[in-house]
């Protein structure tokens, strides 16, 4: 009888792990996929982005050739919120979803609908930061989540940053201010009185305020990185933090 | 250990105080008489900054906290914790409720370099603008009058950096409703009188019910105390919200807004009202959360902010 009840015990113990394990083989089986698809996505990016350069010689329409495929792959990142938010990913929701919406924003708010900053060489600027960032990341998840991290992917990682997140916000900080006048003169996105719900809403000036509050935001995001860097370099078991 | 004085045989405790963060051992105390108060112990840090613990992340105890009755033994250990800075709760609302008084006015009665200059001093021509300037005037000198005389305070003080916070908050966007309302080029609402008359009917009816919860929770307490009980409806009918509600002053100040939307059409003070629900929710889930867990009896009809739903 008391054998029995042990062995029922164990039993129950063995499949409430069982369905620990399953829950989390699933989430590590469903991430890896996304990042395998995600450092594709962007591999194509850049596949295409050297093809046109090489066929045409010149960044003039590049923009334009890669839009579809920029606009898809940035903004199914959206999935990467959720991932923090259900818990999947140890990270915070808040600064993911920063992340996240400041690409967005310039994706689709800068870049796709103003036409005239398009051919900007700041435009390549952050294009190619972005997607040698994002390969990096992405194929970092994914090898991490595989177990199996070859040391270079590690160091680009937690290396390349340092060069890369300051000439990005430069790209995207000319690419908004070279933007401007034509906000201006066009009036998009913007709302003018008198109108019935008594509110109104200027592009122009809401574009200057996004710049200076890359003042505050930049260099929190670029210190905590650096933090990062140092725990994860100096060889301390730490369950990685993504960024 | 224990110190026996021949005369009247009382227990001495001994203390010590460590920091709570370091735990460096920051003072000790020897011979401390049992009815020693809590909160007497550093005189470089006021006392409202202080906070003396059992536990480095536990709650505070409070100043009334009697040495003998804490659950110690004779050799007591307590974690010190510096709160920062801090300032009185009437200080901040006195100061976060006036911005808004003084500011909404500047707007109404278009002050310089706010609208073109042509219209500097000038008032609007729709009666619903100078309606809703005494609303929103009698709303937070009410507020004003309410701190100085009605309410009664658990605590004394709260961080400071909170008066920054909080009067960004209140100022910011009381300017930004004010400009709207009270610019050349406002829209009046589209259902004209009858939708401004029902707005201050559900205006005015929230003010007073505010009012009369506040009145009611203030008489929970005796002058003084800071004790707690649950709040029960009153012989004022706008007390008997309580039979479903724990927080009726919060339900009762999201209908003024409300109704002040209603009367304005404004959407920045939609967005105002729907900030200030989102809050005011938070606060009332967690004042209805400790009051389960302070009182066995609490009735189970009531939900924290609005009746049935949330």
């Amino acid at each position: 009888m008391a054998s029995g009840e042990e062995d029922g015990a164990v039993e129950e113990k063995e499949t409430n792990n069982k369905k620990k394990r399953t829950k989390s083989a699933i989430a590590i089986a469903w991430l890896t996929v996304y990042n395998i698809a995600m450092t594709a996505g962007w591999l194509v990016l850049a596949v295409a982005m050297i093809r046109f350069y090489l066929q045409k010689g010149t960044h003039r329409g590049l923009y334009r050739s890669i839009a579809r495929t920029l606009k898809f792959f940035q903004t199914f990142a959206l999935l990467e919120v959720g991932h923090c938010a259900i818990g999947i990913v140890r990270t915070s929701v808040i600064v993911t979803g920063v992340q996240v919406c400041s690409r967005i924003f310039m994706v689709w708010f800068i870049a796709s609908s103003i036409r005239q900053v398009q051919n900007q060489e700041s435009v390549i600027l952050f294009l190619v930061v972005w997607t040698v960032t994002e390969i990096t990341r992405y194929s970092f998840y994914t090898f991490n989540l595989l177990n199996h991290l070859p040391y270079f992917i590690k160091w680009a990682r937690y290396n390349m940053f340092i060069v890369m997140y300051p000439l990005g916000v430069i790209g995207e900080l000319m690419t908004i201010y070279a933007a401007l006048p034509y906000v201006r003169r066009s009036g998009m996105y913007s709302l003018r009185l008198p109108n019935t719900y008594n509110v109104s809403f200027d592009y122009y000036y809401f574009l200057i305020i996004v710049m200076l509050s890359y003042i505050p935001l930049f260099p929190q995001l670029y210190f905590h990185m650096l933090r990062q860097r140092r725990r994860v370099l100096h060889g301390e078991v730490i369950v990685e933090k993504d960024e | 250990l224990k110190h026996y004085n021949d005369e009247t045989a009382v227990v001495f405790f001994e203390v010590e105080i460590l920091d709570a963060k370091t735990k460096d051992k920051l003072c000790f105390l020897d011979k401390v008489r049992p009815a020693l108060h809590s909160g007497t112990f550093y005189p470089q840090w006021y006392p409202a900054r202080q906070s003396i613990r059992l536990d480095p992340k536990g709650k505070s105890l409070k100043d009334e906290d009697v040495l003998q009755h804490l659950p110690v033994g004779t050799t007591a250990t307590f974690y010190f914790r510096d709160l920062g800075a801090q300032i009185s709760w009437v200080t901040v609302f006195l100061t976060e409720y006036a911005g808004p008084l003084l500011i909404y006015l500047m707007f109404y009665f278009r002050v310089p370099f706010i609208y073109a200059p042509k219209y500097d001093f000038t008032t609007s021509k729709h009666w619903v603008v100078h309606l809703a300037c005494m609303c929103h005037s009698f709303h937070y000198v009410k507020r004003l009058l309410e701190t100085l005389f009605v309410h009664r305070f658990s605590h004394g003080t709260m961080p400071l950096r909170n008066i920054f916070k909080n009067c960004t908050y209140y100022w910011g966007f009381a300017a930004w409703m004010a400009y709207y309302i009270n610019h050349p080029l406002y829209t009046p609402p589209i259902y004209g009188e009858q939708q401004v008359k029902m707005a201050l009917i559900i205006f005015l009816f929230c003010q007073i019910g505010n009012f009369s919860i506040h009145i009611a929770l203030r008489n929970l307490r005796p002058p003084g105390s800071k004790t707690r009980k649950i709040p029960y409806p009153t012989k004022n009918p706008f007390t008997w919200i309580f039979l479903l509600v724990s927080c009726p002053n919060y339900t009762y100040e999201l209908g003024s807004w409300l109704g002040f939307t209603l009367m304005t059409q404004c959407l920045p003070v939609a967005f105002f009202t729907l900030v200030g629900f989102i809050q005011m929710t938070v606060w009332a889930k967690g004042k209805h959360r400790s009051y389960l867990k302070e009182f066995r009896d609490y009735p189970p009809l009531r939900s924290p902010i609005l009746p049935f739903i949330l």
